[in-house]
């Protein structure tokens, strides 16, 4: 026997469609919002592309243009003639490198403690500290930690810049990295341990790989912090061979705020350059640790 | 300026404890075992001309005196003063420094710079007028030597000049404030602006253009206090302004908020028919403008009685008070600022020298890119009234800038600016006065 459906109640097509139709509204929304996000975000980097490319006459139009009527190179020449770009890229990138090398080396273990012991008053309390850390201003220590670094004779050396990138985005990375450790199952561990793994095997071949994502990701973020720093690197070295990249930029730029803007375009451009390439090589890194399955309930 | 209150805090917390380190550090330093001394140099020179007048420079002492050695190093205007109050504090500050002379007050008053007075020849002290030397002299001692400086200049679009009615000043017969309200009005027709005022940093162009009609705001008491008030001479050039904005609509509104070169691209469009900026933005307008825009450089407006007197903060060279070789350096100076050296270092910045002989230079009297109004101008230069005024920063930026942005945005009005400049002024001057 078979009933039919009455007027007042829905066939099933239509109560599929319903929620269908709301439901590629949202996501339509969703792609919407998304691209809107994107283009928010991408908007200076096209700029910054764009300006580098233009010539100083439509670099001062009242109606300037995305594309460049007459796209030109001279503004890369003229910052590589005006400043030495690639020696302070090259400055920029070992110190940018070591300090996210150092960092991730010193953070691992300290994060991995951090969040096995979490309520401990210690990591309590070491946790307190970072958040506070993180309040200070720049400003403020410069000075006392110029003098504790002229004191061991590392003013003007990329190796003093190198230890202040550590300890400055240390206490971040801590905090970030603790975060991933945290997520890591502990029943991961102690099933190892069943197996009969020792702790630092354990450690080694369970879960590290499985931090693996976060400790990129803190690289990531050590890395971007000390090549985009401009004032430590201002202030501590002195030696114009020695100088980075930021440093360098602001050569561009005159008194009250006038710049040479082809030029600082060019440059900022290939100042961005490098971190962009290391997340693109990198990111795939970030997303594609994942530790869905990793525990039978 | 929050930053550099928290500098200033912070270097005075570690003072006292590195003083005596510091101080055992410094003989002796930068001496090659010959005897050969190197000095450092740090230059805020920033334009492709400017920085190889210097570098030039530098490399012709270097040849003439191998053993007195001049390391080039770049500095950049963008956070010089927390840079170089670190490099003081720390013992490490350049031998001979560049700045301006309204960065000076802070380091002179700190005791970070030496006292040129006896250290600098003859020949370069009866080169540059006592007027200029004033911009650099505080507390009775030198401590820069002015080199550049810069006059407000209205910059024209020939073209709109010339097809209107309103009569084209000369350094010779500037336009009087009323004048120049007028001209601004006449030129104000078909989408064009008279006047764009590009006011993002109202203080220095207010303050200085305000000498013309006997403006001084600080006042020096005879006990050597200062305090500031803000009369009807003060209120003159404000006024115009505010009633350009608000009032007739001959000066654009929109560039309220932007810095001299955003308004470039209007000044170019025909937007704006003038524009009152620093001398040395001829240098982009050269480079940016159109093929075919005509422009031409005109005086700012003269106050009563034809009165052009404006303010202004020179470019100086000063030497560390902590430099072993304070001489050497001071020799360096006297070589560097020679004039033909400063006409070099002047056309790379598009500047004006302060020296006198520089300045009759006939390269600085061409009209091409209106060098002889500039040059005319020279002699009405005064220090600005700020010039060495402590506390002058906080005021500036804490109280003086969001007053007189919301003064010529139309938010208040003459009395409340003149309270807050005034009163809330005073309370930030007391502070540095006690």
């Amino acid at each position: 026997m078979t009933t039919r459906p009455t007027a007042r109640s829905p066939r099933p097509s239509a109560v599929r469609r319903g929620p269908t139709v709301r439901r590629r509204a949202a996501r339509t929304g969703q792609y919407l919002a998304l691209l809107g996000y994107l283009v928010f975000l991408a908007f200076p980097l096209l700029w910054l592309v764009s300006t580098a490319f233009k010539p100083p006459r439509e670099l001062a139009s009242l109606h300037p243009g995305w594309i460049p009527d007459h796209p030109t190179l001279d503004n890369f020449r003229q910052a590589f003639d005006e400043q030495p770009l690639l020696r302070s890229a090259g400055n920029s990138l070992i110190a940018s490198l070591a300090a996210a090398a150092i960092t991730v080396v010193i953070a691992t273990p300290m994060a991995y403690v951090m969040a096995r012991h979490h309520r401990s008053p210690l990591s309590r309390a070491a946790t307190g500290w970072i958040v506070v850390s993180q309040a200070f201003p720049f400003v403020l220590v410069i000075i006392p930690l110029f003098l504790v670094l002229k004191e061991v004779r590392l003013i003007d050396s990329l190796s003093g810049l190198i230890m202040v990138y550590v300890v400055w985005s240390l206490p971040f990375a801590l905090w970030m990295l603790a975060g991933y450790a945290r997520a890591v199952p502990r029943e991961l561990e102690e099933a190892a341990a069943v197996d009969g793994a020792s702790r630092l095997r354990t450690l080694i071949s369970v879960t590290m790989p499985l931090l693996a994502p976060g400790i990129v990701a803190t690289a990531l973020f050590a890395f971007i912090t000390a090549w985009n720093e401009f004032f430590f690197a201002l202030v501590l070295l002195k030696s114009p061979q020695k100088q980075t990249m930021p440093v360098i930029l602001t050569h561009f730029i005159g008194t009250e705020g006038v710049a040479d803007l082809g030029p600082l375009a060019a440059a900022s451009l290939l100042a961005t350059l490098p971190s962009l390439v290391l997340f693109a090589v990198i990111q795939r890194r970030i997303t594609s640790g994942t530790l869905a399955g990793a525990v039978k309930h | 300026m929050r930053r550099r209150t928290l500098l200033a805090a912070s270097a005075a917390g570690t003072l006292s404890a590195a003083g005596t380190l510091l101080s055992a550090c410094a003989p002796g330093r930068r001496r090659a075992s010959d005897g050969r001394i190197t000095l450092r140099f740090q230059s805020l020179a920033w334009q492709q001309e400017s920085i190889e007048a210097n570098k030039q420079l530098v490399a012709e002492w270097n040849e003439a005196h191998p053993d007195i050695r001049v390391d080039y190093v770049q500095g950049s205007w963008d956070s010089v003063h927390d840079q170089l109050l670190t490099s003081f504090e720390g013992g490490e500050a350049p031998d001979i420094i560049h700045d301006a002379t309204d960065d000076l007050a802070d380091f002179a008053y700190g005791g970070y710079l030496a006292d040129l007075t006896d250290l600098l020849p003859r020949r370069l002290k009866d080169e540059i007028p006592p007027q200029t030397w004033q911009t650099a002299t505080f507390g009775g001692a030198v401590h820069g030597v002015p080199f550049l400086q810069e006059p407000r200049v209205l910059i024209a679009n020939r073209a709109l000049l010339e097809r209107s009615r309103v009569r084209i000043p000369t350094p010779e017969r500037p336009w009087s404030w009323g004048e120049f309200e007028d001209a601004a009005k006449e030129l104000t027709r078909d989408g064009t602006y008279g006047v764009a005022w590009p006011l993002k940093e109202p203080v220095s162009a207010t303050l200085n253009l305000s000498l013309s009609t006997g403006g001084k705001v600080f006042h020096r008491g005879a006990d050597g206090k200062v305090t500031v008030r803000f009369d009807a001479a003060d209120q003159r050039v404000p006024r115009v302004i505010h009633d350009q904005l608000g009032g007739d609509r001959s000066a654009a509104r929109t560039t309220l908020g932007m810095g001299g070169s955003d308004t470039l691209p209007g000044f170019f469009g025909g937007k704006y028919a003038m524009v009152p900026l620093g001398f040395s933005y001829r240098q982009q307008i050269v480079q940016q403008a159109p093929k075919g825009f005509a422009w031409t450089v005109l005086p700012s407006p003269a106050g009563p009685g034809g009165d052009q007197r404006q303010g202004v903060s020179p470019q100086t060279l000063s030497i560390a008070a902590d430099s072993p070789y304070q001489r050497e350096a001071a020799r360096f100076i006297d070589f560097f600022l020679r004039p033909p050296h400063m006409v070099r270092l002047a056309r790379g910045d598009w500047m004006l020298p302060t020296g006198l002989t520089a300045l009759r230079d006939p390269a600085l009297h061409t009209r091409r890119h209106g060098w002889a109004t500039g040059a005319a101008l020279a002699g009405r230069l005064r220090p600005a009234p700020a010039q060495s005024v402590r506390g002058y920063p906080e005021w500036k930026d804490k109280v003086a800038t969001p007053a007189l942005q919301e003064y010529y945005s139309g938010a208040i009005g003459m009395r409340e600016l003149r309270e807050r400049l005034v009163e809330d002024g005073n309370l930030v001057l007391a502070r540095y006065q006690r």
